[in-house]
């Protein structure tokens, strides 16, 4: 971790807000003051700020795809920002397939008690690939694991990459894109059957077993799988 | 190889207390002039003794990783060297299914990932589909919500508390605890007639307005628990075992604590002041009396003071909304989302229409989105959601708090000892319901 400037804890109710929160009421559908954060992305950033949204008082920054980690970079590290807090990454499949995919970043500045909304849009044709915010922000760990698990959108430079919910011999695809049938592609009784036929083993992935002692353990034919390069226990290639 | 911090023994007293007043591991081992030796250098062992690392499994069916988490250790001795987490044995598809349903017909899903914070949920998704259509909720149902929010807060503390005192080896602070949590059950069920699993809201207002001398229920809970809380605290908060097996463990500096997206309890006890009421407050909770307390060390125990703290708040809260209770309506008039009564629906045409329409199509928010908010128990939990204009969202988006909590557990735990793993993992209070969704 490398930030720039030491954590200052901020008193809750202190003058150290630009305003003091208030419950939002009435707010307007679309429309409305923007973020200050947008203006100064735009001189900062010029042409890879897209497009600056305000719908229902949340400010939504669409920016361009390859420029997303130096953007969250910047807006944590400056003084007049201070996003240091990266609530969530998630993804957006519309029904509609000629709408691009969008990737979804909610930061926070808690010093300054402001929401931001950032996006990339993937349009069609485009590979679903994002450059990773893990060096900046540790909490994208397991957020950007997810958002892969479930949507299949690689980030890249993130040092351990592999599904977090569904298990990672997991072959039917990406739960959350549209494509997807709720149920799931398999019939239940072909769900059953796979679960029945696959191998225990096959639920540990290289990468434990590849620590400590445990791979002296394995049974020999296991052992010899993994040596031949085989990912996980379980055969690749079906 | 990190190298190995080894905890020190502690005296079973809570005689040493720092300038704070703050109970202090004593060190036992100490050489003739009084000098504290950690057993890095116990007399006459060797230090490091040779060996080969282990590998433990613990999990997923392990009464101590409160449900269905799977960690898998490698350890150096009794010292974890790495942890790697493993989630999703109770992964349901929430946010696919929520795809496939009505704004009102998800509050039911919102019980289920939380368990132990189901009215919590129900008020954050109504908050953020109510925001979603644009719609303002009366003064009542703002106060109402308030108070199942509040009452959620202590009950999901409670388990908390109860569970991570069995973990640790107390087994009477549960009984109180759990006592005190079936008295928040009973005020839920004569509410809306379930316990867990309470759907207690509506888009635009609240399943059911509360029952006749329901307040005054509330007014005896509000009244005794404090008892429970300060019998609890007197056995626990100074206890010799409590402190020597929570002080100093899983410690979070501010700095990483923020940057591991740490919310609630966990963050506030790294002595980050970071409310989602107080900073962005909903509800009207700008206009309640109430302090966010928060730690100084970052540690299990911490985290313990602050929980309790946390508690004793939000009876404070739950006083001020008994105070300000307003009479009125519990719904909305919007009839867009809030069916009109159903006497009206055979003689006026406006409403038969209004309820044509929302029973067969739903309601159907504007383009748009919101990501909503709320300071659950766990942290902050936030809702986002996406609306093409038909009457069911695009995306249901689910911030789990204890997802990105426990996302730092292999940076809390490693060189701990094995034990203090389970005291770590409790500390973090997680419900795989929501981890898995």
């Amino acid at each position: 971790m490398n930030s720039s400037a030491p954590f200052t804890p901020v008193i809750a109710g202190s003058a150290a807000a630009d305003s003091v929160p208030a419950t939002p009421k009435n707010v307007a559908h679309r429309g409305g003051p923007a973020s200050p954060a947008a203006d100064a992305l735009r001189q900062r950033f010029g042409a890879a700020v897209q497009r600056v949204d305000v719908v229902w008082g949340e400010t939504t920054i669409v920016v361009d795809s390859a420029r997303i980690a130096e953007i969250v970079s910047w807006l944590r590290d400056d003084p007049a920002q201070r996003y240091d807090f990266l609530a969530d990454i998630t993804a957006v499949e519309f029904r509609d397939a000629e709408q691009p995919i969008e990737v979804v970043w909610h930061v926070r500045s808690l010093a300054f008690r402001r929401f931001l909304r950032l996006k990339v849009l993937l349009g069609q044709g485009q590979p679903l690939q994002v450059p990773s915010v893990w060096g900046i922000h540790k909490s994208a760990d397991w957020l950007e694991r997810e958002c892969y698990d479930m949507f299949g959108i690689t980030f890249t430079g993130h040092p351990d990459l592999r599904r977090i919910l569904m298990w990672e011999q997991y072959r039917e695809g990406y739960p959350l894109r549209k494509d997807f049938p709720l149920r799931g592609r398999f019939s239940r009784s072909e769900q059953l059957r796979q679960a029945l036929s696959a191998n225990p083993e096959a639920r540990y992935s290289m990468d434990e077993l590849s620590i400590a002692q445990a791979f002296e353990d394995l049974p020999n034919d296991m052992r010899r799988r993994l040596s031949e390069g085989e990912k996980t226990g379980e055969k690749t290639g079906e | 190889m990190p190298t190995t911090k080894r905890t020190v023994d502690v005296q079973l007293s809570t005689s040493g207390m720092d300038a704070q007043g703050r109970p202090q591991r004593v060190p036992l081992v100490t050489d003739e002039s009084g000098n504290v030796m950690t057993l890095d250098t116990p007399p006459g062992i060797e230090p490091e003794l040779s060996g080969d690392h282990m590998l433990i499994n613990i999990g997923p069916q392990h009464p101590a990783t409160h449900g269905v988490l799977r960690l898998v250790l490698e350890l150096d001795g009794e010292t974890v060297v790495r942890c790697i987490p493993h989630v999703g044995y109770l992964h349901c598809g929430f946010e696919k299914i929520g795809e496939y349903r009505q704004y009102n017909q998800i509050i039911p899903w919102t019980d289920r990932e939380d368990y132990l914070n189901s009215p919590g949920n129900n008020v954050a998704f109504a908050l953020g589909a109510e925001r979603l259509f644009g719609i303002e909720i009366t003064e009542r149902c703002t106060v109402l919500r308030v108070m199942t929010c509040e009452l959620s807060r202590i009950m999901s503390h409670l388990v908390w508390l109860g569970t991570t005192c069995i973990d640790l080896g107390a087994f009477t602070p549960f009984l109180w605890a759990f006592y005190q949590r079936e008295a928040i059950y009973k005020l839920l069920e004569d509410w809306v007639g379930a316990r867990l699993t309470t759907t207690i809201t509506r888009v635009g207002g609240m399943a059911a307005d509360v029952p006749d001398g329901w307040v005054d229920q509330l007014r005896h809970f509000v009244a005794t628990f404090p008892k429970t809380l300060s019998e609890i605290d007197r056995v626990v908060t100074r206890n010799g075992i409590w402190v020597g097996r929570t002080i100093g463990l899983g410690v979070m500096s501010p700095d990483e604590a923020v940057n591991y997206g740490l919310s609630g309890p966990m963050l506030r006890a790294s002595g980050v002041a970071y409310d989602v009421r107080k900073d962005f407050p909903y509800l009207d909770y700008e206009t309640y009396d109430f302090d966010v307390p928060i730690g100084t060390n970052g540690d299990v125990y911490d985290r313990y003071l602050v929980r309790m703290e946390e508690m004793r708040q939000s009876i404070r809260i739950l006083e001020q909304a008994i105070a300000r209770l307003p009479d009125g309506p519990v719904n909305s008039d919007d009839h867009r989302v809030v069916l009109p009564p159903k006497s009206k629906a055979t003689s006026d045409m406006e409403s038969m229409i209004h309820h044509f329409k929302q029973v067969m199509e739903g309601p159907r928010p504007p383009i748009g989105e919101c990501y909503v908010a709320v300071e659950s128990p766990k942290g902050e939990k936030g809702y986002y959601m996406v609306s093409d204009g038909t009457s069911k969202p695009v995306r249901w988006r689910i911030r789990p708090p204890s997802f990105v909590n426990l996302s730092a557990i292999p940076k809390m735990v490693e060189g701990h000892l094995l034990s203090d793993v389970i005291a770590i993992n409790a500390s973090i209070d997680i419900v795989m319901g929501e981890i898995d969704r």
